[in-house]
């Protein structure tokens, strides 16, 4: 009998996934299509989803219309693609998006190794506490013996260890699998304080069947700078939307905001103002703009102030107060170089 | 003597044995245990169903437009009564919902004649909604012609998303699956081998592999500034899954029929296709017709896992909605809404087969 010699064939599918540096493409290329096209979450209270007629809103989403807005001087030329937090960079890295806002943190991994740039930090989030007022504390450093509801796998449970053991006190944490019932065992009492994000911690208060009864601490315990991102290789479109971000931070320093916006560019006598507004100085040349690119960003989407108020401030449902997003010159960390 | 040659009429059966009492005695308090039974069954069902049906119904809050109007403890439909048009066309512009509707109205109308006894001309009126029907629908659903203003894929959502989905998976799923069925069986080696890796591929990855594949890896493969539909990725994904698990059903069936049903056809002189046009699938896919709509019915739940590649379907849809920060909180009556959506049509479809399979029998089953 014959032996047949099976010869297998390893076929190796190479599939070079090309970096190719984009010089000045993204501006063409959105300029061409009409819109900017913006990733965002598939629902995140106050920082992107549907509202009841179908339009996102969002802190996230006023991000990406204020880019859209320095474009075109359209504020609405933007579309949206909800993207869940494992398509996301994909998402940007093969083009089916322009930038990505989406509540990522910037971090060293993301920022050197997937071939992306973070254009600036739209929220500085962290890790904080909500405790029930009854407990009457004040700040976070007095919570020593508390019991916490953790929801299960974080990294906030690893945070919560780091902080306690750094400040040498005790806890007891309790776990749970989703937000949900961390939330609810919270407000059944069968702990003393709730851990996670802080801008998340606002979004579960609400949830609470009594959201007066519990508060926020002050304190945060973790590093989450959240910040839109565009791919690496095209400077030009990573300065587009870095200076829309610092436009809007600016606007906010000089008082300049979406009612009085005509009015200042007409009037002031502020030069940084006339500046921000295009009527001297350097105007849109260098970023490839038109000369009212900050403008109509103030006029459409408002200042970084405005925008905060409007999506998770006091105007919202949620409350969060500005804290670590203040200006710089109002306590926060919010700061924008200047614009001359 | 008085013989009594007649025999007297019967006496009623004694109170205790007939009416209600008569079925409670029968079926509930036969014997000690089963009246132990009995009551413990029907305190479990008072203590859930009771306060389930108040929370849903009698405490329920109906009308309003903002959460304020939610404030009797009750469930708040109003939550989704405000984003019903949401949870039904997604972000479909508000004008053109008349465009999904008439989709929708159409293929009912079409399919109303299929289900009267009378009409004859079924087999053409089922070609029509198999091949005309869907080249309609896409119009209408897109647009960009007739004078129809286009709609990208990416503002469908909602229930509307939900049926397209699995409308493309079912009408697609079938016949792939009928030829992957006969070619597995079939004589020739190339043939048979195509059908054999294909289907044990398909059916040796989970659903969720395809639709990530299809939505994070395949854009990387593709050049740069290609872009490929999201819900075409997502639909090809599953429709190729779908049919390797139809080919299974459907082979299960083919083999169901006796040898010797093939030899006759055979012996007639029929050719393949006759044969199996004629005698063999129309007895094998008549077998099958539970598995058949089993896996329609896993098919359309299936489409829900849409949502972890961003595409908004019915329960995306739900979940974004859960994300407004003014009305956060009322996740439960948007899953209640959710389920309840689904069981009718999963349910009707249920119903649908069986009386299919009433109406198709022949003595076949023992």
């Amino acid at each position: 009998m014959k032996k047949f010699v099976l010869t297998t064939t390893a076929l190796a599918l190479c599939a070079a996934v090309s970096t190719t540096a984009f010089a000045g493409a993204t501006l063409n290329d959105v300029k061409k299509k009409g819109f900017v096209q913006c990733g965002v979450t598939t629902g995140l209270p106050g920082f992107s989803g549907p509202d009841e007629k179908g339009n996102w809103t969002g802190l996230d989403v006023d991000t990406c219309r204020a880019v859209a807005a320095a474009v075109f001087g359209d504020a609405q030329k933007v579309k949206f693609t909800p993207l869940t937090a494992k398509e996301r960079f994909t998402a940007l890295q093969s083009g089916e998006i322009d930038v990505l806002s989406r509540n990522t943190t910037w971090t060293l991994t993301r920022d050197s190794s997937l071939g992306l740039n973070f254009a600036g930090v739209n929220y500085y989030d962290g890790q904080g506490f909500l405790v029930s007022k009854n407990l009457g504390v004040k700040s976070a450093l007095e919570l020593d013996g508390a019991s916490f509801c953790i929801q299960a796998g974080t990294t906030t449970e690893l945070n919560l260890a780091d902080y306690f053991r750094a400040n040498g006190m005790s806890y007891t944490p309790i776990t749970f699998d989703s937000s949900d019932e961390t939330v609810k065992a919270f407000g059944a009492g069968r702990c003393d304080a709730l851990t996670s994000d802080q801008s998340q911690l606002y979004a579960l208060r609400i949830k609470l069947k009594n959201p007066g009864s519990a508060m926020v601490l002050p304190e945060i315990i973790s590093k989450e700078p959240l910040g839109p991102v565009v791919r690496q290789g095209d400077d030009e479109w990573f300065n587009i939307v870095r200076w829309s971000l610092f436009a809007m931070l600016n606007a906010e320093e000089y008082g300049v905001t979406s009612k009085n916006v005509d009015k200042m560019a007409a009037s002031s006598k502020d030069p940084n103002v006339l500046r921000l507004l295009g009527q001297s100085g350097i105007k849109g040349k260098g970023l490839g703009l038109s000369d009212t690119w900050a403008a109509s960003i103030i006029k459409q989407v408002g200042n970084y102030g405005e925008m905060f108020e409007r999506n998770v401030g006091q105007a919202s449902a949620l409350k969060i107060s500005r804290g670590l997003n203040a200006l710089w010159s109002k306590g926060g960390i919010q700061y924008a170089p200047p614009i001359r | 003597m008085n013989v009594q040659k007649q025999p007297g009429p019967d006496l009623p059966p004694p109170a205790s044995s007939v009416g209600v009492i008569g079925w409670l005695r029968k079926n509930l308090f036969s014997s000690a245990p089963n009246t132990v039974l009995t009551l413990v069954a029907g305190y479990l069902i008072y203590i859930t169903l009771v306060p389930a049906f108040q929370w849903a119904f009698l405490n329920a809050d109906w009308v309003g437009d903002s959460r304020e109007a939610c404030d009797s403890g009750g469930a708040c439909w109003v939550f989704v009564a405000v984003r019903f048009d949401q949870f039904m066309y997604g972000f479909y512009p508000e004008a053109e919902y008349w465009r999904i509707n008439l989709a929708f109205g159409l293929l009912i109308a079409l399919m109303v004649p299929l289900f009267i006894e009378k009409f004859s001309r079924k087999g053409m009126l089922a070609a029509f909604i198999l091949i005309v029907y869907p080249v309609i629908a896409y119009y209408l659903f897109s647009g960009g012609a007739f004078g129809l203003v286009h709609v990208e894929t990416s503002l469908w959502g909602g229930l509307s998303l939900t049926l397209v989905l699995a409308g493309v998976g079912i009408v697609a799923a079938l016949p792939i699956g009928i030829v992957l069925a006969l070619g597995r069986r079939s004589g020739m080696p190339i043939v048979r081998a195509v059908s054999v890796v294909f289907i044990e591929f398909w059916r040796g990855v989970p659903l969720i592999t395809v639709l990530f594949m299809s939505s994070v890896m395949l854009p990387l493969f593709l050049p740069e500034g290609t872009h490929f539909d999201k819900l075409l990725r997502a639909m090809i994904g599953i429709v190729m899954f779908q049919s390797a698990y139809m080919a299974e059903v459907v082979r299960g069936g083919l083999q169901a029929i006796p040898k010797g049903q093939y030899e006759a056809a055979q012996a007639l002189g029929l050719s393949y296709w006759k044969t199996m046009g004629l005698i063999v699938l129309p007895q094998a896919l008549k077998l099958v017709i539970p598995g058949i709509v089993n896996t329609f019915i896993a098919l359309f739940k299936d489409t829900t896992l849409v949502l972890i590649i961003g595409l908004f379907d019915l329960l995306a849809t739900i979940q974004s909605a859960f994300s407004d920060p003014n009305w956060l909180g009322y996740s439960v009556e948007g899953y209640v809404f959710a389920a309840a959506t689904f069981w009718i049509f999963c349910f009707s479809m249920s119903r649908y087969s069986q009386a299919l399979e009433r109406k198709l029998h022949t003595g076949h089953a023992r």
